[in-house]
């Protein structure tokens, strides 16, 4: 197994996708935090047009504010990331060089998975440490106190959201590597997830509200916050979890049996 | 009895109405080189894939360096393959390549330098492989293949896309393989190049195996030819016809008669041909190459 998540790390810690990756990742982390200070005197400076006020910027969870809104585009980065990386074994036709060398595929499989939650924990770490960094720089410009984010009640609150954002990244890229096994393009698989997760069940949950409950990237977005008053936190991880599980026995199977003709 | 490095019994694939595998039965000595030909559509790279394990036999049994191909985790560490051209990451070097797949099998990591220099890659090997020829990429390909150090060497079509010296270099190291003891299972349409390296063929025409066994036996068994040329070409048809009344089968190719009987009849036509005022450049009786008798026996027009 070793072998495998060594082999895949190989191929994630490429230049073109390690730096493009934290990049944008880089991109969004600074686009969302500068925005919660930036605009906290125009308001409107958080999702859907709330705003955050400097005194509760200057709570013990103040520093959490930028971090938690780059939550769901850390997701559908790690969805694109996870698809494209087990798809193009298929358009690639490198998965049957992958299966003659290590033939269990739920070894393959296995192995794909721990080194792509590492990288998703290498992309939470990096969002999380230049929202912070952000956050200190632009404190002073928008008269935001900084002397509660320092106590052990917000380092806890910061790593109960680091954890919260991980959690959420992971199961977002799960979805996405669930659509590179099922449709084994790339394209398909990431068009279709980010579709989904940033389309249709928005449309979905306008239409019916009753159904954002249950739909999986709600519920993943809703990990990634902590859980809100529409779903509770616990909620989310018991529906994201049948989601995963249910879609990952179902492409396992297919991986474990479908027959490797490209 | 010498142990097989591939056996296989009743190897089936069938894929909805189509058999693309029917009931295949051959082995592969240990230690040799044996030639897998058959024309587009045989069902040469299918059996490779069940050798593989990457898709599953409809039917049938085999074994592969003594283990059954039911259970591929128990041989392919000691296997090498290249399968229906290579396939690698565009976007990593040649070398990453090669320690992507060496890191997944366990292989040293050191092994990578070496294996390029193998294949004549040892300069770009940190060029990126999508800036790879075809020729290059099918080196790279082969050099993956050696990465287990096989006992087993299984190779679809690795002169693909190589120029005439690559094709040399590949023949050369395929013979080096074999001397070291490992077999060599070589799929290829270079027929003449299999002639000069494979001591044993296999042979499928439309899923079916029609010939297994050693390649000069099949040879010898053929019925040898003469190839007569004209001084003159425009006494090409005269040839022909003088030959056809003779009773014999005639082929015309490049400006060369193929005539099939026995090669004492070599004397008899050279008197009819004087007698008919034809001058000859050369007779000479032959056997046919295996590119001859894979035609004759398969009907292809590869």
């Amino acid at each position: 197994m070793i072998n495998v998540v060594i082999a895949e790390l190989r191929k994630l810690r490429r230049p073109t996708l390690l730096l493009s990756t934290l990049a944008t990742v880089t991109a969004l982390s600074g686009l969302f935090t500068s925005l919660v200070f930036l605009r906290i005197n125009s308001g409107g400076n958080t999702r859907r047009g709330e705003t955050v006020t400097a005194l509760q910027l200057s709570q013990e969870n103040g520093l959490m504010y930028g971090f938690k809104l780059v939550g769901v585009f850390l997701g559908l980065v790690a969805l694109c990331v996870f698809a494209s990386q087990t798809a193009q074994e298929y358009t690639y036709g490198t998965l049957r060089n992958l299966l003659v060398r290590q033939p269990s595929r739920m070894k393959i499989l296995l192995g794909k998975l721990i080194s792509m939650q590492i990288f998703a924990i290498l992309m939470v770490i990096f969002a999380g440490a230049v929202s912070i960094a952000l956050s200190y720089l632009l404190a002073g410009r928008a008269k935001v106190s900084t002397t509660k984010w320092g106590t052990s009640h917000a380092l806890h609150l910061l790593a109960q959201t680091s954890l919260n954002l991980l959690i959420a990244t992971i199961c977002y890229g799960l979805l996405g590597m669930i659509l590179g096994l099922l449709f084994r393009s790339p394209i398909s698989a990431i068009s279709i997830g980010v579709l989904w997760s940033l389309i249709l069940e928005n449309i979905l949950g306008a239409v019916i509200s009753s159904t954002m409950k249950w739909l999986p990237a709600a519920n993943f977005s809703n990990i990634g916050e902590g859980g809100s008053a529409a779903a509770s936190y616990q909620h989310s991880l018991v529906v994201s979890a049948l989601y995963i599980l249910g879609g990952g026995a179902v492409v396992a199977i297919l991986f474990k049996r479908r027959d490797v003709a490209n | 009895m010498k142990q097989s490095a591939i056996s296989v019994t009743g190897l089936t694939k069938v894929y909805g109405e189509r058999k693309a595998v029917d009931n295949a039965n051959f082995e592969v000595p240990i230690g040799s080189i044996c030639g897998f030909v058959g024309p587009n559509g045989s069902g040469k790279t299918t059996t490779i894939r069940m050798l593989l394990g990457l898709i599953s036999p409809t039917n049938g049994t085999g074994t592969v360096l003594g283990e059954e191909i039911t259970e591929p985790e128990k041989y392919l560490p000691r296997v090498g393959a290249m399968i229906e051209g290579p396939a690698f990451y565009p976007a990593l070097s040649g070398a990453e390549n090669l320690r992507v797949l060496a890191s997944l099998g366990g292989f040293p990591i050191s092994r990578v330098p070496e294996l390029l220099a193998k294949v004549g890659l040892a300069d770009r090997g940190k060029s990126k492989y999508k800036t790879y020829s075809l020729g290059m990429k099918q080196r790279l390909g082969i050099a993956a293949a050696l990465l287990p150090n096989p006992e087993l060497l299984i190779l679809d079509e690795p002169t693909n896309g190589l120029d005439p010296s690559g094709i040399q270099e590949i023949r050369e190291l395929l013979r080096d393989l074999s001397k070291a003891g490992t077999t060599v299972f070589v799929s290829s349409h270079l027929l003449s190049e299999l002639e000069m390296i494979c001591d044993h063929l296999v042979m499928l025409r439309l899923g079916k195996v029609i010939f297994t066994g050693v390649t000069h036996e099949l040879l010898a068994s053929q019925e040898p030819i003469i190839v007569v040329k004209p001084e003159y070409e425009v006494d090409l048809n005269k040839l022909v016809k003088l030959v056809q009344d003779a009773g014999h089968n005639v082929s015309v190719i490049e400006s060369a008669v193929h005539i099939k009987s026995p090669p004492e009849w070599a004397a008899s036509l050279n008197r009819l041909a004087f007698e008919a005022g034809i001058t000859l450049k050369s007779i000479s009786p032959v056997l046919p190459t295996l590119e001859e008798t894979f035609f004759e026996m398969t009907g292809a027009d590869e």
